[in-house]
């Protein structure tokens, strides 16, 4: 395989204005330097095992050029991976508001320590410039902050005391719905990623993630900084691999609880929400109109949306008498 | 039955030397007491030999004139005709919602959609008794539900979501509630007139319009509410309504040119209806079954949980998604229980739903009747412990006794399946943890009770319970402002309150 281009090497050119002190201080490998590759894996229950199949299939940056082999999970891994996160979803439900909150804050720390390699890999895989692939870092991070601030607050904004008409004190309060499988954006590899990753899991959801199968890379470093992180292992789980094979799995596994087929390919669409109505799975769809590939993940106002998170809560409301 | 409005009556402590009337003596015989007949008088309902569909406005007949009998299930009486909708019918009636939703209502400035709802709640209190009396013949039910519970929380809602009308920009800041057009609602036989209410009532404030199928063994009630559309001047078109067979409710949610489904009823027909809008963009919410577990602790108030775990699975005759059909009693009192719930099934009235002092009315219907005679044989078959009061049964009418079952296992179709009648199974456990092990042990996650004194435990297992509804030292209450609704495969989606609201709108930015 050709050197990578990266954007290291390639800001390191005068012209580059938003170079960050970190990009200007890299020099540029020696001629004569190997470079040590990354062996992209599943990640499952906090570890990183190979698929059980022993498959792969080629990855390739937006030009064409071959860049990895990706694992191609199967239908076992997914079954561990949702294993893993109906383990993990109880003690992460469980965990205070404001833990939560700082747990996924904590991954918007660590990205930030990263950010040159995530933007060196959205430039690989989406072909994005490098203004406009740090420029999708940045708010990547920036996006796990916003959700994070939710955790504590979301009930606030959804919960409610009623006022019945009788002697009853009567409230309502959301909880998470539990496993939740989400069919990652096509396209966005990185931000779309984190964009519908973040709200289930500041509910207190476990979630199995179907990575871009086109462009799997961005993600699965992803889950090297949710493994170095506070994120409980099982709580994120992330598979690589071909989505007509793995969708319709997901959709069929009755541990699942919630589906969101934003990335569910067109010709699996209806199959994808008919297998899922069989356990009556919460679906999340792409709001009415959008398409993966046009959406504009930049825009704050489009892809923040309190409404994201409420799709995977359930709202319990108790009632108790009141008397003396 | 314990409701609403006798709440005190019941928490009050009987402190006399001489029990009153029909009460129990312990040993499952009730004092030989007979009630006079109190019947409500029927007099207040003029049936039309035949009604029609309700169609912009307008009561039409069935285009190919094809007509259905509803049945007083009590009797077995045919009450009334019914045209029976056609597919061409639901296509007509879609087209006037979509009409008016564009033109009228839809536009219409939110206090105004308010008065109209304001309107309608008043018009069903004027008619409240009317209501009742013919929900009851049309349903079976016991006429003291239908006129203290069914027919007022009707009203209460419309009541509730006509404030809102005009006060959506509070309840979603930030952004603009748009309505999501057309609504295609399908209704169960078990509160015909209150679904009506839980479906119609947020949707019309949130400027939707409606087209509404209700369950063809009880269309009576929703047809007199589109005599009140019709009192209320409510535009033609808002509200339509069309009775009919089970296909055409299916014709009616995965027609083209609805936008939101709204489905009450079993598990398997909301499977059904799910599948039905599947790679659509349809919004859709499910209220469906349930197998609710009611838990009682050692330490609670023994004599208020009786009169709870009766509430719970005798109300409606059981034919509510939310009863407490599972009772899981602490083993430490288990047999205390056991012995009161006897006592007490020995008095509750089961006959003429007409009848202000019955407890138990009739079961909706012949098919229902047969199911839960089925259920129960399975539960006799299986090992369980079969107990039933000597009541005497009407000679005519579905009628079921009271039914608890001991000795039941967690593998027992009884303990597992909604039997959607007035049958109790009773588990016992002996930790808080194996409660609630046993209570989440169901695909259901509907509503659930909890008997204690210990309000520390109250929360705990709240918070442990997997359903969307915890009666805590209550069992069966419904309030307009209060959401209501499943987690897990009794569905999704809330009715009642502002959550209600959100299932019928699509949020803008400003």
């Amino acid at each position: 395989m050709p050197t990578r281009k990266t954007a290291a090497t390639r800001t390191a050119t005068p012209s580059a204005k938003t170079a960050s002190k970190r990009a200007i201080a890299t020099k540029p490998p020696a001629d004569d330097r190997i470079e040590v590759r990354k062996t992209y894996k599943l990640y499952i229950g906090g570890a990183f095992p190979r698929t059980e199949s022993g498959r792969s299939y080629l990855v390739s940056a937006a030009d064409g050029t071959p860049v990895a082999n990706a694992n191609r999970a199967s239908r076992k891994d997914l079954r561990d991976a949702v294993r893993a996160a109906r383990k993990a979803f109880p003690g992460w439900a469980d965990r205070t508001a404001m833990n939560r909150g700082q747990v996924l804050y904590r991954v918007a720390e660590l990205m930030e320590g990263r950010r040159e390699q995530f933007a060196d890999e959205v430039v690989q895989a989406e072909g994005a410039s490098v203004a406009r692939a740090r420029e999708i870092v940045l708010r990547s991070i920036d996006r796990w902050v916003w959700y994070a601030g939710w955790a504590d607050k979301i009930a606030q904004v959804l919960g409610a005391s009623n006022p019945a008409a009788a002697d009853y004190f009567n409230f309502t309060i959301p909880e998470a719905t539990g496993v939740v499988g989400i069919v990652a954006p096509e396209t966005s590899s990185l931000l779309g990623l984190v964009s519908r990753l973040a709200p289930p899991l500041v509910a207190g959801n476990a979630v199995v993630v179907l990575a871009s199968e086109s462009r799997p890379l961005p993600v699965i470093t992803l889950t090297e900084v949710l493994a170095t992180s506070d994120v409980p292992a099982g709580v994120v789980n992330v598979l690589t691999g071909r989505k007509h094979e793995l969708v319709p799995v997901l959709a069929a596994h009755v541990d699942v609880d919630a589906i969101d087929v934003w990335g569910v390919p067109d010709d699996l669409r209806q199959s994808t929400e008919l297998t899922a109505a069989d356990s009556v799975k919460r679906i999340a769809r792409r709001p009415r109109g959008v398409t993966d590939a046009r959406f504009d993940w930049l825009d704050d106002r489009a892809s923040e949306r309190p409404e994201w998170i409420a799709a995977y809560l359930e709202m319990k409301t108790v009632w108790h008498p009141i008397g003396v | 039955m314990p409701q609403m409005t006798t709440e005190e009556t019941r928490l009050r402590p009987w402190t006399g030397d001489r029990a009153p009337a029909g009460w129990g003596l312990g040993d499952g015989q009730a004092i030989p007491w007979e009630y006079a007949p109190a019947p409500e008088s029927r007099d207040i309902v003029t049936l039309k030999s035949r009604y029609g569909l309700f169609i912009d406005g307008r009561e039409v007949p069935s285009s190919d004139g094809g007509v259905f009998s509803s049945v007083n299930p009590a009797t077995e009486e045919v009450i009334a005709e019914v045209s029976r909708a056609t597919p061409a019918d639901v296509d007509r009636a879609i087209r006037a919602a979509r009409r008016a939703q564009k033109n009228r209502w839809g536009s219409l400035p939110g206090r105004e959609r308010a008065k109209y709802l304001f309107r309608i709640a008043r018009l069903l209190q004027e008619r409240s008794r009317e209501f009742a009396v013919l929900e009851t013949m049309d349903s079976g039910k016991p006429i003291k539900e239908s006129r203290d519970v069914d027919v007022p929380l009707a009203a209460a809602h419309f009541w509730y979501y006509a404030g809102w009308a005009d006060k959506l920009e509070y309840l979603f800041p930030g952004r603009v509630a748009r309505p999501l057009g057309v609504a295609a609602q399908v209704i169960p036989w078990n509160f015909p007139l209150l679904m009506l209410a839980w479906k119609i009532a947020p949707a019309l404030a949130a400027g939707n319009t409606v087209v509404l199928k209700p369950a063809s063994t009880t269309p009576l009630s929703a047809l007199l509410f589109a005599e009140v559309c019709r009192q209320a001047d409510l535009p033609p078109g808002v509200v339509n309504i069309v009775p009919g067979p089970s296909d055409i409710g299916m014709h009616l949610v995965s027609h083209p040119g609805v936008d939101k489904v709204a489905f009450t009823g079993s598990t398997g027909v909301g499977k059904l209806i799910y599948k039905a809008i599947a790679g659509t963009d349809k919004a859709i919410t499910l209220e469906l079954g349930g197998k609710a577990a009611n838990i009682v602790f050692e330490d609670a108030a023994l004599d208020q949980a009786v009169e709870g775990i009766v509430n719970g699975i005798y109300f409606n005759q059981g034919e509510v998604c939310c009863a407490g059909s599972r009772l899981l009693v602490q083993e430490s009192i288990a047999d205390t229980i056991i012995e009161k719930l006897k006592d007490r099934l020995s008095t509750i009235r089961v006959g003429d739903p007409l009848d202000k002092n019955t407890d138990v009315g009739a079961i909706n219907s012949r098919a229902q009747l047969e199911k839960i005679t089925e259920l129960v044989q399975a539960g006799v078959d299986e090992g369980a412990d079969l107990y039933q009061p000597t009541c005497d049964l009407p000679d005519r009418g579905y009628f079921f006794r009271p039914t608890l079952f001991t000795n039941v296992a967690q593998s027992h179709r009884i303990a597992r399946e909604e039997i959607f009648g007035p049958v109790l199974s009773v588990l016992t456990f002996r930790t808080p943890d194996e409660a609630v092990e046993k209570a989440n042990n169901t695909p259901y996650g509907l509503s659930a009770g909890v008997w204690t004194e210990k309000g520390s435990r109250i929360l705990w297992m709240v918070r442990k319970l997997r359903a969307g509804v915890v009666w805590a030292n209550t069992f069966n209450r419904f309030d307009p402002t209060s959401p209501f609704g499943g987690y897990k495969e009794s569905g999704f989606g809330r009715e009642g309150g502002m959550h209600g609201l959100h299932a019928y709108v699509r949020l803008e930015d400003r």
